[in-house]
């Protein structure tokens, strides 16, 4: 358990045919700390996020998630890894259509053996009591639709969707961006709530620097990137 | 992959009006293939079924088609016939338990005439051993006594005790022709049976031989008209010869050697043909059309698969975002392509089935009129191994099918990593 959630060394990582987005000499999340990581839009910061979560490979360097290298397992592997150990919230469209509230916060469970276990025997519940301390209680609100949700409520679900099962790390991508200020200041409240309340380690993407009085510690992807990344 | 199974259901479910357009086409073009494919199974066993219970058919020597065309058919005309000596010769061997001699040449009004004994109607059988049966009054005792079949009798509107005139030859001119003076009139109309038989009028043969009094030379006689009806029946009536004889055995065993006797005949020579064995043969003639029919109903499957690939390709697009955050808790590529596939079995095991259902309701309410109207039984196509067969081979064909758009979204999913842009 000594191992920090995310520790990046020498990470190099170019799309086929351009120029490089991401060249990070050294980058590290501790288990439980709440990182905000600001970044204009443009700056290889999805990019960044999409190697953490081992579905892009570095081209050179190292990139160790929770004390595995991800260089060294299979593609397979790592969606293993993604979906045991990580809870991802985009910036919107979070929601698959077709499921129902409920349906789309236990989604994870499906492809996760180990929060399957960790969540126990009765999944709707807990999908109900994460929610429920997200703010979203109303019976008649849960049986909606989710394209009929607020983006408000939408961003919620998928943050009960990133908790469930306990993941030890929980990244945000410009989860609040679309958002108005007073119920962004909420959301991150409670976000970081109940990531402090199952120990997750959250990584708190946004462009939005005001935010980062939130957190415990803030960095700037612009500084720890030295790849010159075109807007 | 129960939980991929179930992420497919909910989200054709989501779907649901393009998903019933496509499960409609589907379900179409299965319930068109079968039903060609049980109307053929019906045409071939009603076909089958034209004659049975007689082992043997025998009629002087021609090809065997031909011989079954014109005993059984009724269509074309036989080369030679078989004397009357020979016929009773033939009727005494002891290996033969029945015979039933029959005599075509005369039509009436384009239905043929034939010419018989009671024991046509005690040991014509068809379909799986039935007999005729007399919808209305009774077999032919006098010598102008005509027994007609339900077709003639529906066509013509013939009831018991009309008047028939027949003609000699097979035309449905009476110009100079006619056996006018010779008036039959009808005394029994027969059930409708499927078969030939509908579409012949039967008389006794004394009766043939009798309308041919004064035609000896094969052309008519000038002075024939003036041979009145009880002059006729002052006549001896034995039939000169036969055309065809239908041949039952003593015991089924014999009838390869009682063939083979048959058709070395001393004397007069034979021919004797084994009905089921030449029915294959003739059935065969049709194979041709029957592929093509067939392949034409495959066609219309194919067609209906197609559409189950149109509508999950041009659904990929719009999804793009739902695959991305299936990626993102946790799905593998292959949990993608799984996810598709199967929405694309599932269109198709669904449609199959629906297509079993549509037809199966079409030939329980129009089976009976079909067999009423046309004489070809549907009965016995009720769900069976060809549906099941159906069902397993449509399924089976949409999820390779399915693999196509499968495939895409797996590529895609590769590439687009957790981040799409819409």
């Amino acid at each position: 358990m000594t191992d920090p959630a995310i520790q990046i060394e020498g990470l190099r990582f170019a799309w086929k045919g351009s120029e490089p987005v991401l060249d990070v000499p050294a980058f590290t999340l501790a288990r439980g700390e709440r990182l905000f990581l600001r970044g204009p839009s443009g700056s290889g910061k999805s990019t960044l996020l999409g190697v953490i979560a081992g579905v892009l490979v570095a081209d050179a360097g190292r990139v160790n998630v929770l004390g595995h290298e991800l260089g060294s397992l299979s593609s397979a592997a790592r969606d293993r890894m993604r979906a045991d150990h990580l809870g991802v919230i985009f910036q919107m469209f979070n929601l698959v259509p077709y499921l129902s509230v409920v349906g789309n916060v236990t989604l994870p469970l499906k492809f996760s053996g180990r929060r399957r276990r960790i969540v126990g025997g009765d999944a709707d519940a807990e999908a109900r009591r994460l929610l429920g301390r997200l703010g979203l209680t109303d019976e008649a609100l849960l049986a909606r639709r989710v394209s009929d949700l607020s983006v408000g409520q939408q961003q919620r679900v998928a943050a009960a969707r990133a908790l469930i099962g306990g993941p030890e790390i929980v990244i945000a991508d410009e989860p609040t961006s679309a958002l108005d200020s007073d119920a962004r200041d909420r959301f991150i409240e409670l976000l970081s709530e109940e990531a402090a309340r199952t120990g997750a380690a959250l990584l708190f993407v946004s462009h939005d620097a005001s935010l980062a009085r939130l957190f415990d510690r803030s960095v700037d992807l612009a500084e720890i990137n030295r790849a010159r990344v075109s807007a | 992959m129960r939980a991929i199974l179930s992420l497919a259901w909910k989200s054709l479910m989501n779907r649901k009006g393009s998903v019933i357009l496509t499960l409609v086409a589907v379900a179409l073009s299965v319930a068109l293939f079968l039903g060609v494919e049980k109307a053929r199974t019906g045409a071939r066993e009603g076909f089958g079924n034209t004659i049975s219970g007689t082992d043997l058919i025998v009629g002087a020597p021609t090809g065997t088609v031909n011989l079954l065309l014109y005993s059984v058919f009724r269509m074309g005309n036989a080369t030679a016939e078989v004397s009357w000596p020979t016929y009773e010769k033939l009727a005494a061997r002891p290996d033969i338990a029945w015979t039933v001699p029959i005599s075509l040449g005369d039509s009436h009004r384009g239905f043929r005439v034939l010419g018989t004994t009671d024991a046509y109607f005690d040991h014509y059988k068809y379909g799986r051993g039935q007999a005729l049966v007399l919808a209305k009054g009774e077999r032919f005792k006098d010598v102008f006594d005509a027994v007609i079949g339900a077709d003639v009798a529906r066509e013509l509107g013939h009831e018991i005790g009309s008047p028939l005139v027949l003609s000699h030859g097979l035309g449905t001119a009476n110009l100079d022709g006619g056996h006018e003076n010779r008036p039959f009139r009808v005394v029994g109309i027969l059930a409708p049976t499927g078969t030939p038989v509908d579409r012949t009028v039967h008389v006794s043969l004394e009766a043939i031989t009798a309308i041919h009094v004064g035609w000896e030379t094969g052309a008519k006689n000038p002075l024939s008209d003036s041979i009145d009806e009880t002059m006729i029946r002052s006549f001896d009536l034995t039939p000169k010869s036969v055309t065809a004889i239908f041949v039952g055995l003593a015991q089924k065993g014999t009838i390869l050697t009682t063939r083979r006797a048959i058709n070395t005949n001393k004397g007069e020579p034979l021919m004797a043909i084994i009905p089921g064995a030449a029915l294959a043969e003739l059935w065969s003639v049709t194979a041709f059309a029957e592929r093509a029919l067939m392949a034409v109903s495959v066609f219309v499957i194919a067609v209906g698969l197609v559409s189950i690939l149109t509508s999950i390709l041009t659904s990929l697009n719009e999804r793009r975002r739902e695959m991305s955050i299936l990626r993102a808790v946790g799905a593998r590529p292959g949990h993608i392509f799984a996810l598709l596939v199967l929405e694309a079995g599932l269109v198709g095991f669904l449609g199959a089935l629906a297509g079993i259902g549509l037809i199966h309701a079409i030939l329980l309410v129009a089976g009976p009129m079909v067999e009423a109207h046309y004489g070809v039984s549907l009965a016995g196509t009720g769900p069976g191994l060809t549906d099941l067969y159906t069902l397993l081979a449509v399924t089976l064909a949409a999820l390779v099918i399915g693999m196509v758009p499968a495939w895409a979204a797996f590529r895609r999913s590769l590439a687009d990593g957790l981040s799409v842009k819409l």
